[in-house]
Formats: C-alpha cells, sequence, structure tokens
C-alpha cells in the first residue's frame, strides 16, 4: 500500500522493537574480528566467553539477581516452556497448573498442548480477569492445591499493558511450596524489577521487546530451584541449555538491559506522558471510543483503544497509508476468526474488540509523532463509521 | 500481512457505492457484529428488472469492504435474472483473487445480493432456514453444502475459509466432515419459498431493541444502580451484558428473563431470546 509520506511512526514496540544504536555497536564486532566460539580451548574463543559473561552480569543487574540464575535462550518462547517444562518434570506426580486467561501465545497454547497431547493428563486453572483486566486473588487463593506443579502468570500483558501483582501472587504459592513462573516479556525494561527480594522462581524475557535483536532471549531461575532442560546437548549454559551460544545477540541483550537501567526513569515520565497525551486525545476526538484496561495499574507505554463499529484490520490498513504502525485484536488481523482472547475474557463486547487498536510506545517516539497520530485518526474513524452498517443507529 | 491485490486494495481505499438507497426495491442484510462482518445491499430495480443502483454498508475488513464495492460494480447494470447468476468466485475474480482465508468475505457478498434479490421478489432465501451447524458463526448445513458444491470445496479448512463454520470452538468439526463428504457427492437444489410475512432484517432489530433498551429497560435498571449494554444480535438471539449493580446482582438471570426479555417479546418480536454474555 502506497506510503503518503516516507517516516515511519512505529508505535508497535510491543510486537518488537528497534535494535538500539548503542546495542549494535556492541554487537557488531561479534560478527566480524570475535567470532570464536566460547567453548573454544584457545584465548581467541575464551575472550569471547568473557563477554558473554559480561552480558551475563548486564541482564542480572536489571533484574537485581545473581549472574548465575541467568540463562540464555533463543527467545521468550524457549523460556516460557522451558519453566513450565521443567517444574512439571521436576514433580512428575503433580498435574496442576495455574494460569490466566489473558496469557500469551507461549504459555496459552502450551497450557492447551499439555491438556490434549496428554489426554488431560495435565489439569489447567485459567485465572479470570474483570472488565478492566484485574485478577480475583481470593480466586487463585482457592486454586492453589497440594496438586499444583506451576503457577504461569504474565507480568504485565501484551495487548493492553495490564501489569499483574506476581509480587504478592509468587509470596502466596510460596508459602503453599508451589514453584511460580512469570512471563515478563513486557515487563522489563518498563517496570522497575528486584528479584533478589522476591518469592519467584522462574521469569521469562525476550531481547526483542526491549531493543536488543530478535531471536535472543533469557530465563531467569532461582538458585537453588530444581532445574530440568529443555534443549539438551552440549554443556553451554552450565548445561541448563544446549547449542552453541547465539554470541552477538547476547552481548546486544547485555547492552539493551543496561541501557533500560538508564531508561527507565525516561520510559515511565516521559513516555508515559506521551502516552497519556496520545490516549487522551483519541478518546476526546473520537466518538464512541473506549480504553481497554486498568487505566493506573498498566504499562507506560500501552494504550489499547477501541473504536466501536468499525474493524480493526480496515484501522490499521489506512493507518498504513500514513506509514502509522500499530497492532490490532481484531478477528481479522489475526488470520483467525475470533478476536483477541485477552479482550474477549475481559468481556469486552464484540461491538468494540473488533475494532480495537494497540499503540505501543518506546523511548524512541517523540511528541510531534503523537500529534501526527490525534491529526489523522478521527478522519480514519469517521470514514469507516461513515461505511458501516452499525454506526447510523447511533450517528 | 495479507497479501492483498492492487484491485482489493484500490476498492478498500476508495470504494465504490457507499451508502444506502433510499426507499429501495430490495434490501440484503447479512452477518452480524459478533461475526466480525456485516453488509446490508440495497438495489434500486426499475419496471424492466434492470438494477440501475446499488449502495453498500459494510462493516469489516479490507476484503470485505472491497468485496462490497466491487459487487456493486458488477451488478449495476444487470438485469435482475444475471444478477442472480452471479457467485462469490466471480466477486474474488473481479478482484484479482483474495487470500484463502478471506474467502468467506465474497461469499458474504453473494449472500447478501441473494438476499436482496429475493425481497424484492417477496422470497426468502431458504439457507437460513437449515440446521444450525456452527454456532460460532451461526451458520447452517445449507449454507455449508452449497458452498461445499459451488466451489468445489475438499477439506474443513476451506468450509471454514469459505463460511467460517468451524473457526471458532471447533466443536461442529466432525459434523463439517460429514456435510463435506455429502455436499461433494449430492446433486443440491434448494428451491426459494414464498414469502412468509415479512421478516424483520437485523438491522431493524438491532435499531428497535436498542429503542426499547433506551427507553424503557434501561431507566428501570439504572433506578437500580445497574445498567445493560446490547452485545449482539444474531437471528433471533439476543445477547445482553448487565453492567453495574446488575452484574453481580444474584438475580441477574431473573432480571433477564422476567424483565428484560418480557419486554423486548412485547415490544419487539414475540420469539425473541435473550441471553447474558458469558
Ligand atoms: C508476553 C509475551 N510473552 C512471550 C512472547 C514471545 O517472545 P518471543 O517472540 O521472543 O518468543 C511475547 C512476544 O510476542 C510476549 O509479548
Amino acid at each position: 500500500m502506497g506510503a503518503a509520506n516516507e517516516r515511519v511512526v512505529y508505535m508497535d514496540n510491543n510486537a518488537t522493537t528497534k535494535v538500539a544504536p548503542e546495542v549494535f555497536e556492541a554487537m557488531k564486532p561479534y560478527f566480524t574480528e570475535l567470532y570464536g566460539n566460547p567453548s573454544s580451548m584457545h584465548t581467541f574463543g575464551g575472550a569471547v566467553s568473557e563477554s558473554i559473561k559480561k552480558a551475563r552480569r548486564q541482564v542480572a543487574n536489571l533484574l537485581g539477581t545473581e549472574p548465575e540464575e541467568i540463562t540464555f535462550t533463543s527467545c521468550g518462547t524457549e523460556s516460557d516452556s522451558t519453566a513450565i517444562l521443567s517444574a512439571l518434570r521436576t514433580y512428575p506426580d503433580k498435574r496442576h497448573i495455574i494460569t490466566t486467561r489473558v496469557e500469551h501465545p507461549a504459555v496459552k497454547s502450551l497450557c492447551e498442548n499439555l491438556e490434549m497431547v496428554t489426554g488431560n493428563k495435565y489439569r489447567v486453572t485459567r485465572l479470570k480477569v474483570d472488565s478492566e483486566g484485574l485478577l480475583d486473588l481470593e480466586e487463585y487463593r482457592a486454586a492453589l492445591s497440594e496438586d499444583t506443579a506451576i503457577v504461569s502468570v504474565m507480568w504485565a500483558n501484551n495487548e493492553t499493558g495490564v501489569v499483574y501483582p506476581v509480587e504478592e501472587m509468587a509470596r502466596m504459592a510460596k508459602k503453599r511450596d508451589i514453584l511460580f513462573h512469570t512471563d515478563a516479556v513486557q515487563a522489563v525494561g518498563k517496570v522497575p524489577i528486584n528479584l533478589g527480594e522476591l518469592d519467584i522462581d522462574f521469569l521469562s524475557l525476550s531481547g526483542h521487546k526491549l531493543h536488543a535483536p530478535k531471536g535472543v532471549g533469557v530465563l531467569y531461575t532461582r538458585k537453588g530451584t530444581f532445574f530440568v532442560p529443555f534443549l539438551t546437548g552440549g554443556h553451554q549454559e552450565h548445561g541448563r541449555r544446549g547449542g552453541t551460544e547465539n554470541v552477538s545477540s547476547i552481548i546486544g541483550l547485555g547492552r539493551a538491559c543496561e541501557l533500560a537501567a538508564e531508561k527507565m526513569e525516561e520510559e515511565n515520565v516521559r513516555v508515559k506522558a506521551l502516552r497519556d497525551k496520545l490516549e487522551q486525545g483519541l478518546l476526546k476526538s473520537i466518538p464512541s471510543s473506549m480504553r481497554n484496561g486498568h487505566e493506573t495499574n498498566r504499562l507506560p507505554n500501552t494504550a489499547n483503544i477501541s473504536f466501536e463499529f468499525v474493524e480493526g484490520e480496515a484501522i490499521l490498513l489506512h493507518m498504513n497509508r500514513y506509514n502509522i504502525c500499530a497492532s490490532s485484536g481484531s478477528a481479522c488481523t489475526s488470520g483467525s476468526l475470533e478476536p483477541s482472547h485477552v479482550l474477549r475474557a475481559m468481556g469486552v463486547p464484540f461491538t468494540a474488540a473488533h475494532g480495537s487498536i494497540r499503540f505501543s510506545l518506546s523511548v524512541y517516539n517523540t511528541e510531534e509523532e503523537v500529534d501526527f497520530v490525534l491529526e489523522k485518526m478521527p478522519a480514519i474513524i469517521a470514514s469507516l463509521r461513515e461505511m458501516s452498517p452499525f454506526w447510523e443507529k447511533k450517528g | 500481512m495479507w497479501e492483498y491485490t492492487d484491485k482489493v486494495q484500490q476498492h478498500f481505499l476508495e470504494p465504490k457505492n457507499v451508502g444506502e438507497i433510499e426507499n429501495p426495491s430490495g434490501t440484503g442484510d447479512v452477518g452480524s457484529l459478533a461475526c466480525g462482518d456485516a453488509l446490508k445491499l440495497t438495489l434500486k430495480i426499475d419496471e424492466n428488472d434492470i438494477i440501475v443502483d446499488a449502495k453498500f454498508k459494510t462493516f469489516g475488513c479490507a476484503s470485505a469492504i472491497a468485496s462490497s464495492s466491487v459487487l456493486t460494480e458488477i451488478i449495476k447494470g444487470m438485469s435482475v435474472d444475471e444478477a442472480a447468476k452471479v457467485t462469490n468466485e466471480d466477486i474474488a475474480e473481479a478482484l484479482g483473487g483474495l487470500p484463502k482465508e478471506k474467502m468467506h468475505c465474497s461469499v458474504m457478498g453473494r449472500e447478501a445480493l441473494e438476499a436482496a434479490i429475493a425481497d424484492y421478489r417477496g422470497l426468502v432465501p431458504p439457507m437460513a432456514e437449515g440446521e444450525l451447524v456452527c454456532e460460532c458463526f451461526g451458520v447452517t448445513d445449507l449454507e455449508i453444502l452449497r458452498a461445499v458444491k459451488e466451489s468445489n470445496l475438499r477439506s474443513v479448512e476451506e468450509i471454514t475459509n469459505f463460511t467460517k463454520a468451524g473457526g471458532g470452538c471447533g466443536k461442529c468439526e466432525d459434523r463439517l466432515r460429514e456435510l463435506l463428504k455429502q455436499g461433494s457427492n449430492q446433486i443440491l437444489d434448494i428451491p426459494m419459498v414464498k414469502a412468509q410475512p415479512k421478516r424483520m432484517t437485523v438491522l431493524q432489530k438491532i435499531k428497535k431493541i436498542e429503542e426499547v433498551l433506551d427507553l424503557e429497560i434501561r431507566p428501570a435498571l439504572r433506578k437500580d444502580g445497574g445498567d445493560i449494554e446490547l452485545v449482539d444480535v444474531d437471528g433471533d438471539f439476543v445477547t445482553v451484558s448487565l453492567l453495574g449493580a446488575c452484574k453481580s446482582c444474584q438475580k441477574s438471570q431473573t432480571t433477564i428473563k422476567d424483565y428484560v426479555e418480557k419486554k423486548l417479546r412485547e415490544l419487539v418480536l414475540e420469539s425473541l431470546i435473550v441471553e447474558e454474555e458469558n
């Protein structure tokens, strides 16, 4: 579709982010000069091993934990699978998993597969959320049982940005001696995390959501937690994950974690202010629009807004003409026929779920870009509504 | 990202014949909000049975809008008999093809056309009469059999791409497999039937229901600190969601059946069934 202007206004940072220039600089030598295998005996490879150590420390610093608790993986999805399957293998007699109805497919599909493939050997409790996307901790408390092998609750939701009380939930699990995993892929770099003080046993993160490259992730495993590897092979990662390291990406992720710590405040002040300006501007200038997700209990960068009676894919393609990038929870964008399971779990009516747009910002966004989006959106929605058979009754 | 042809993009970005004809000779109203797409097609037909004007209103994605737009272009100037022969394949072809997952958009176009012609002739299209197979998207066996025949469908996945049936919970998959077999063996001949008392269109129904909600039901619920929202109308099934104090109220089921349903039956249509969204 022809782009009207060449500049891209990228507001889809929950999907993926750009590699920070500093990160790219840090990575470069590992493609060209420093290509040794960190497992090799020679100094040439050994130097690379030292760099990975440094990256491990950088990640540990951001999470407030120790380097030996950090395992590099190939992505957030691998980290999620590794944690949950490790718990199930550690406790083969326990057959119950607690999770939520709003997890990313990385956890959601794994749990569905565990139910189906094993012929319901595993029982999965999926905690409900209310209309603002929040969990009911009493329901959670009641679900914890002797049979529970692991709890897996995301730290922040990728679609709405809603943040979950994982600190408290982990404490509750700990009291019952139940392992706790959190998919923190969307939270790391956006909210302060200090694992040293928490009862979280496993935490997943993914490089490409915090300005490191795609295809690298981390699984944090609390010291003393039983661990069964997912990928077996060589003795890389202290025997926790076989496979020659994705060196350059690991170096990049380390640098990205360092940058994230430096920019945490900017993210929570400037980016949040931009998000708020965008959100309030849209809600004000476009009738029959509403926010999805709790107003304050939320990541600073995410705005999920429903424009009633129009369909998300159509909205996105109109935005695309202006090179504005965002996502939608509509059925048509996903290739499935049903709208986002997250919005459905929140009870967002169909009229609104199909027309939901997620804007997710980063430190690279500017106020000028927000103004540009605010200028373009009302006409886009109005033109589609003019076409909608459901609109006239409101209009 | 979907791969749309230039034609699809053109008809999506600059759709032809958007709107609604006043006092139309025939109206076709298909799809629903829950399904994620809906199309209202209005036709103006002259005394020689020629379609002199066609307009559409569509809620849906780019391919739904493009299918509607190109459909109006195809049928303008045709006689009603000619238009009755337009298939969903014709619509897709005029767009230079659609992604296979989006074929149901062209089927929606054909269904709306058929419904509009039936309306003009005082008939009701029989498709909706069959046995309901896919509850998620409200698709009947007749609709599925027809798609299997007309588009030579070979798999359950193709049925879903063309009719949406099976695209939700997937419970009807076995039944779809049966229909697939049946459809490819049998010659299908489903006659139009003479109109019974003319049915209300979905849009008329929604309008009327909203009116009654606004004027009668909401004021009463609000007195108790509650509220109600219309979620969807699918045939005679009306899905609502109770808000505020009503939501947590133990008696919400009673409120819905004894009050909301009763009122809607009285003031809109006797056959309505009201359910709470869950
Ligand atoms: C919450 C959440 N979990 C997991 C993932 C998967 O991460 P990756 O793409 O690195 O596998 C994502 C990214 O889409 C995510 O948003």
